[in-house]
């Protein structure tokens, strides 16, 4: 099947269950987006499919053929992701890191879809887990790159 | 560089350092220290090496004057790689923004904290504090001489800015980065003189961490990131209880014709697939269908098949006695016994997980030279190499160790021997004969992460007339994790069994802290505050039980216990003065939801901590509004880090305190994933306000302190809120939904 990641169209031969997230890890070796419970629990998998914040783990890949992915690798090619970088690391959001790649790409969802958003917005969108505890941060800086 | 050499050469001054300077340019890195002649790191080596003080095992600045420093202490969020390059840059007079920081490879360099090394006790900036600074002041001084050999000046007329040497005289300057191998020759010096605190540029400064914009793009590399040449991928099913070992694999040939399997392997309590792809390999050895053996006799450690927590939980409260004795000021019973009033209560605290994000993992090579080469999670690596050679039956140097940054630590990267993946990744390299990443799955990680120990506490408190307190008693039941893993001597209380109701700073004049020991049948191990992480909220929510029962403002009487102990007096006025003044409520905030606030205090690794939490409850759930924290750790390093780190225990102690809770029955744990172990989420994260009281003590921790007070001041509130005492954790067990709201 033909997977479109970042742009690039790749060529991939595998079990079309296989969920999306361990195509781009271990087929594609693009290692930023990351397994935390494989379960759509903590959203450290994230990446956009469409524009849309979708948890890889559970996704099948045969299921976004065609789609238009993109993953943390790319985040800073896109203007609003660009954005949101720049407020992660204004406000330091990063502790152990982890969680981090999923955060970035569902503010970036998240501020694509509405680039004004109001609290609710952020509290709706922003659902993924961070052991570190990072969440204020978070949501500091994604009302941040609303303002830039 | 290569200028300056040639200056100095066509002044036509002997120029000694000048044949290693050349040979460094050559290799085009000039590493301070690893050009060392044979000779003399020959001499070195064979000296013994105190740690710390070798520049060359740390530092390495290269030919653009950046640094490449080696940290003996491994970055898992906790902002040490950042801190390590403020007080070295400082004293080396190098911008913390050019550093590159990783984790050491084992040595004797590197063990700093009290002869060994390990990452955790929130004692990586405190212990090698000192030693950093002399490091970063004994390297300037080497660039120094060696700029002065090279401008052919007294080295008292020179001085640095950052990354440079300058000689105001002349008007000429050095980079570091010219200086660097010329000065690689040089002895280490004893004496440098270090940067009076009042002209710190970088300690106590907000500096941004070295790893906030990889982490922001996904850059970082963690240990389960990493891929090797002919690497194939390893998934594992362990046995359900510890202790047993496979037996037979019904459907062995079906699992062998998967998709991408390589082979089936069996491992001491647990059978593995390797695969080419980890979702392979993990498809396959969960579809295997094994008979497990029940455990040997006298298999150490092994799970019994009737063991439940709420079991463990009746026979830690069916215990009896005063165990034995860690601490005692004047005469307790005695007190007791003439006491006007006494107030007892027994409180416990479940068994937690560690929960961090990442997955364990590890990758392993054995090497055509008879090495082997690990990449590991890990916070002790000489432990980790001394471990990894017994598994594969080499000598420790012949294991190298990698330590990559750790994705959450929270005390889970720990040697513990049935909990880490290392062993069986390299099993399986070596049968193989390539190169195996293994990764466990979330399931398999809840299976056997250590957990932190449950544990019992109970109370007796005396009061005198007055509703005073004259006598607290105070025995815990149950297994401390620095007694499982470093030995405990049986007629010893292991300190990380009692630390929080131990070591309390309250002035009342008969005291006695004993612990009854139980041997716990899990596998337990450190967690973020250690015995700190429960044993505060046993006594500080009992504290309040004693304050009411003396009719006593339970912020008045702490105030009224700390008369002689300004530093902590202070702080729990400055949390208070925080938090707009003390208001313990039930009150009406702003929304019309009625609220209360608790305090408490706790004196972890090394640092003081005051808390006060601010709750209500909504539809039965404790919702809690703002946390207020006043830290004292003495002196800083990085303000903006420690608010980080602050939150990042408010928001783990208070996920242990509303509903975090492992819970066994049969000998298995019940939840195998996040959905049946809930961990805070975002809207449950409180507003959390940080104050920083440098009070001038001994510096103390900043990684863990910041989690033991969260419990108790919860708690506290919860109970004024609804006039119920919590004796137990999680809140969640608590019924709030009637008599919790106004
Ligand atoms: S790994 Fe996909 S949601 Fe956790
Ligand atoms: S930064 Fe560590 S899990 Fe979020």
């Amino acid at each position: 099947m033909d997977l479109t990641i970042n742009g690039t169209t790749h060529q991939i031969d595998i079990e079309p269950d296989t969920p999306l997230l361990w195509v781009l890890r271990d087929e594609l070796g693009m290692t930023g987006t990351k397994y935390g419970c494989g379960v759509a629990q903590c959203g450290a998998c994230t990446v956009l499919v469409d524009g849309m914040a979708t948890r890889s783990c559970v996704t099948p890949v045969d299921s976004v053929a065609g789609a238009e992915i993109t993953t943390i690798e790319a985040v800073e090619d896109d203007p609003v992701g660009r954005k949101v970088v720049q407020a992660w690391v204004a406000h330091q959001v990063p502790q152990c890191g982890y969680c981090q790649s999923g955060q970035v790409m569902a503010a970036t969802a998240l501020l694509k879809e509405t680039p004004q958003p109001d609290d609710d917005d952020i509290a709706g969108a922003m659902v993924n887990l961070c052991r570190c505890g990072t969440y204020n941060a978070i949501a500091a800086a994604v009302r941040d790159a609303a303002q830039a | 560089m290569n200028d300056m050499f040639h200056n100095a050469r066509q002044t036509g001054k002997p120029f000694k350092l000048s044949r290693r300077g050349f040979i460094g340019a050559s290799l085009g890195a000039l590493v301070l220290g690893v050009n060392l002649p044979a000779r003399r790191a020959l001499a070195q080596a064979a000296e013994t090496i105190a740690p710390g003080s070798r520049v060359s095992a740390f530092l390495e600045i290269r030919p653009d004057s950046t640094v490449l420093f080696r940290s003996a202490f491994n970055e898992g969020g906790q902002g040490v790689f950042t801190a390590l390059a403020q007080i070295v840059g400082e004293e080396l007079d190098v911008d913390p923004a050019n550093f590159s920081v990783e984790n050491a490879p084992p040595g004797p360099d590197y063990l700093l904290v009290g002869g060994g090394r390990f990452t955790g006790g929130s004692m990586s900036v405190r212990m090698s504090y000192d030693a950093m600074r002399r490091l970063g002041a004994s390297a300037r001084m080497m660039l120094l001489q060696a700029a002065a050999a090279q401008l052919d000046v007294p080295v008292d007329e020179l001085s640095t800015e950052p990354g440079r040497v300058v000689h105001a005289a002349s008007g000429r300057g050095l980079p570091y980065g010219d200086l660097a191998d010329a000065a690689a020759g040089l002895p280490v010096p004893e004496d440098a003189a270090l940067r009076d605190s009042a002209d710190f540029r970088w300690i106590g400064k907000p500096v941004q961490r070295l790893d906030a914009q990889d982490k922001s793009t996904g850059k970082t590399q963690y240990t389960i990131d990493l891929s090797l040449e002919g690497m194939l991928h390893a998934a594992v099913q362990h046995s359900p209880r510890l202790g047993g070992e496979p037996d037979e694999l019904q459907n062995e040939s079906e699992v062998g014709a998967m998709p991408g399997v390589h082979s089936i392997h069996r491992l001491p309590g647990a059978v593995a697939v390797v695969a080419s792809s980890w979702w392979r390999a993990r498809m396959a050895v969960e579809a295997l269908q094994v008979t497990w053996s029940e455990p040997a006799q006298g298999t150490a450690h092994a799970m019994p098949a009737e063991f439940s927590t709420e079991a463990h939980l009746a026979q830690l409260k069916g215990t009896t006695g005063d165990g034995i004795d860690f601490e005692a000021e004047g005469d307790a019973a005695a007190a007791l016994a003439g006491a006007a009033h006494v107030v007892e209560a027994s409180y416990d605290a479940p068994y937690l997980a560690h929960g961090q994000l990442e997955p364990p993992s590890a990758l392993a090579r054995w090497n055509d030279d008879g090495t082997l080469e690990l990449w590991v999670p890990n916070q002790a690596p000489e432990m980790f190499q001394a471990d990894a050679a017994r598994v594969a039956g080499l000598a420790p140097e012949q294991v190298i160790i990698h330590s990559p940054m750790l994705g959450g630590f929270f005390g889970r990267h720990f040697l513990y021997q049935s909990a880490n993946p290392f062993p069986q990744a390299i099993l399986l390299a070596k049968a193989v004969g390539r190169p195996v990443k293994l990764i466990w799955s979330r399931e398999e990680e809840f299976l056997r992460d250590t957990l932190r120990p449950i544990s019992v506490a109970r109370f007796r408190a005396g009061l005198d007339d007055d509703g005073l307190p004259v006598a607290l008693h105070a025995v815990t039941a149950g297994e401390g994790p620095a007694g499982r893993w470093f030995g405990r001597e049986p007629d010893k209380v292991d300190s990380s069994a009692v630390e929080g109701v131990a070591g309390k700073l309250y002035a009342i004049p008969n005291r006695r802290v004993g612990h009854v020991h139980v041997d716990d049948p899990a596998i337990i191990g450190f967690w973020r505050s250690v015995g700190h992480s429960m044993n505060d909220f046993f006594y500080e929510t009992f504290f309040d039980e004693m304050a009411d029962a003396g009719q006593q403002d339970p912020y008045e009487l702490r105030h009224r216990l700390l008369a002689d102990s300004p530093r902590h007096r202070n702080l729990l006025e400055a949390v208070a003065d925080l938090s707009g003044g003390w208001k313990r409520g039930p009150f009406e905030a702003g929304d019309g939801s009625r609220r209360a606030r608790g305090v408490a205090m706790a004196s972890p690794f090394g640092s003081e901590v005051a808390t006060i939490a601010e709750v209500s409850i909504r539809q039965g759930q404790v919702v809690v509004h703002d946390i207020w924290v006043a830290i004292d750790p003495g002196s800083i390093v990085n303000p903006a880090i420690i608010e980080a780190q602050v939150n990042s225990a408010v928001a783990l102690g208070l996920s242990s305190a509303l509903f975090e809770e492992v819970v066994y029955v049969d000998g298995m744990p019940q939840a195998r994933n996040y959905d049946g172990y809930p961990i805070l989420t975002p809207e449950m994260m409180p507003r959390v306000h940080v104050r920083i009281v440098e009070s001038g003590a001994p510096m103390g921790g900043i990684g863990e302190p910041g989690v033991p007070g969260v419990p108790p001041a919860v708690a506290n509130a919860v109970s004024t809120l609804t006039g119920r005492r919590v004796r137990s954790l999680p809140l969640s067990k608590l019924d709030l939904e009637e008599g919790g709201e106004a």
